[in-house]
């Protein structure tokens, strides 16, 4: 089962440990080879949520794409430690990306009916799924007629059900609005909490960073490389609303973005040589 | 009167109009009567072929040809435009012969189908299926090869095979453009099954057409014209219901 059993309780379990050790990327274009991102290290504790900040074009994405599959790196390699799960990770992205043709309950259970999970086990990790992110009422309905925050909830519920060691999320909240925003950061939070999986969160938000993740990645562009990694010294299952308000919160923000700024600024006079 | 009632009174003004223009017309004296009959000299004949039976007959073998042809040769055409999209041997094959292929009027192949299958239904419907194939094998593969990218993405991270994704994301995808295939499919149907049965057949709109036209009865000639615009119509309306029904993710 898995993926929704308790909803406030602390995870028995750990996600993954994912080792990324020295990757790059180079995309062949007509004119050229990108460097689209370079020689990258990093580890990610089981169970840890990391955020990874940087300017458009810093590659963060396409480091996403790689940990999913969906991109080989040139060179590096990466190491996933999944014992125990069921799937090694799932990705939830920036669109939604539900299938427009498949009812909330065909979605949410994708991920089951691709690996073949019997439909009796399947419809029942699709409705604990759908409870967990409180659409149950809403199984039968197709993404056109839910809005946008629902449309992103079933894309979470979608991923959680396969049970995934390591959580990918490509800035899945930058399309809604601000209420439906922080709504949805602090249920992704306490499901993270209570499921124990790893977590690595792309945003282009300081504030997003620092709000749910334990550690922050800060990237540089052109290529991509990672500029600095901070710990973030708030504990879990923060207030979202009372921490955003805090002197602390406030001085680590500005610090970050100071490390951002040079990178942006940078960025765009390259830009425009 | 709610919107889409409204949208369907708005549907039959057009041809309405046309047919009230002609009939007042022809009452006004212009033109002559003989060669262009006027709309309620048609209704009387029609009302007499429906009566016996001479109407209801060539209607039948005609949709019973457009019919079987119309499936026979869609079937495989949605399936050769899905594995295009998703092989590329199967495109490099294929490619060349639709180029060559689509362009050839396909009334122009009867003299070889009726070698091929004889004067019976088969040689009819053999042309119907090779009509229909064209289109819709075109607009399948457009359809299928335009998919947004994200769909193969979410399809591939989570764990979808080939087959999974053929039948669950290619073709889903593919459905509206599969649709508008048909659209033509339908109509390009009645066009070449209605002059194919201008010659060698003894029954169908064709041949009810040009039987009378030899005969000179222009006004049973009209009524065969009017017939396949109202089946062509009926047709058509059908298939949209169908399309409404199958993508309901479209409409709104």
């Amino acid at each position: 089962m898995g993926a929704a059993e308790s909803s406030s309780a602390v995870a028995e379990r750990r996600g993954a440990a994912v080792q990324i050790a020295n990757v790059s990327k180079t995309y062949s274009s007509g004119t050229g080879q990108l460097l689209a991102v370079s020689d990258i290290s990093l580890q990610v504790r089981p169970g840890e949520f990391l955020c990874i900040v940087g300017p458009s074009g810093c590659g963060k994405s396409t480091l996403l794409r790689i940990l999913a599959g969906l991109d080989r790196q040139t060179s590096g390699t990466i190491d996933v430690q999944a014992n125990g799960w069921a799937v090694e990770n799932a990705m939830v992205f920036q669109e939604s990306g539900l299938f427009p043709w498949m009812s909330v309950a065909a979605n949410v259970g994708f991920g089951l009916m691709t690996r073949n999970v019997p439909p009796a086990e399947a419809s029942a990790r699709v409705e604990a799924a759908l409870k967990l992110v409180g659409l149950t009422k809403f199984y039968r309905h197709y993404p056109h007629q839910l809005s946008g925050g629902m449309r992103q909830r079933t894309a979470i519920a979608r991923a959680f059900v396969t049970d995934p060691a390591l959580l990918l999320m490509d800035e899945p909240f930058a399309a809604l609005d601000a209420q439906n925003r922080v709504i949805l950061q602090a249920e992704l939070v306490r499901i993270c909490e209570a499921t124990g999986k790893t977590v690595i969160y792309i945003t282009h938000s300081i504030e997003e960073a620092l709000l749910l993740g334990d550690r922050t990645v800060v990237m540089t562009a052109h290529p991509g490389r990672i500029k600095q990694i901070i710990d973030v010294p708030f504990k879990r299952l923060r207030n979202l609303m009372t921490l955003s308000a805090s002197a602390e919160f406030g001085a680590l923000k500005l610090d970050i973005w100071r490390v951002l700024e040079e990178e942006v600024m940078r960025a765009r006079a390259e830009a425009e040589q | 009167m709610n919107a889409k009632m409204q949208e369907r009174m708005l549907y039959l003004i057009s041809p309405i109009a046309l047919i009230a223009l002609w009939q007042g017309l022809l009452m006004l004296g212009i033109g002559d009567r003989r060669f262009v009959p006027a709309p309620s000299d048609i209704a009387e004949r029609a009302w007499e072929m429906i009566t016996n039976g001479e109407l209801a007959y060539h209607s039948a073998v005609t949709l019973y040809r457009v019919i079987v042809g119309f499936i026979l040769g869609v079937v495989p055409a949605v399936a050769a435009g899905l594995l295009m999209a998703m092989f590329r041997p199967v495109r490099i094959f294929f490619d060349p012969l639709i180029a060559s292929l689509f362009p050839i009027p396909k009334v122009a192949l009867m003299p070889l189908l009726l070698l091929a299958f004889g004067f019976g239904d088969a040689s009819k419907i053999a042309l119907v299926v090779i009509a229909v194939f064209f289109p819709v094998v075109v607009n399948t593969y457009v359809g299928a090869a335009n998919i947004e990218k994200i769909y193969w993405d979410v399809a591939r991270n989570y764990g979808a095979s080939q087959p999974i994704i053929f039948r669950r994301i290619v073709f889903f995808g593919a459905l509206p453009m599969i649709f508008a295939g048909l659209r033509i499919a339908l109509a390009v149907s009645f066009i070449v099954l209605v002059a194919a049965e201008f010659v060698a057949t003894k029954a169908g709109i064709g041949y009810l057409i040009w039987n009378s036209w030899e005969l000179l009865q222009v006004d049973k000639m009209f009524v065969g014209i009017v017939t396949v615009g109202i089946l062509g119509l009926i047709a058509t309306v059908l298939l949209q219901e169908i399309e409404r029904k199958v993508i309901p993710w479209k409409a709104e």
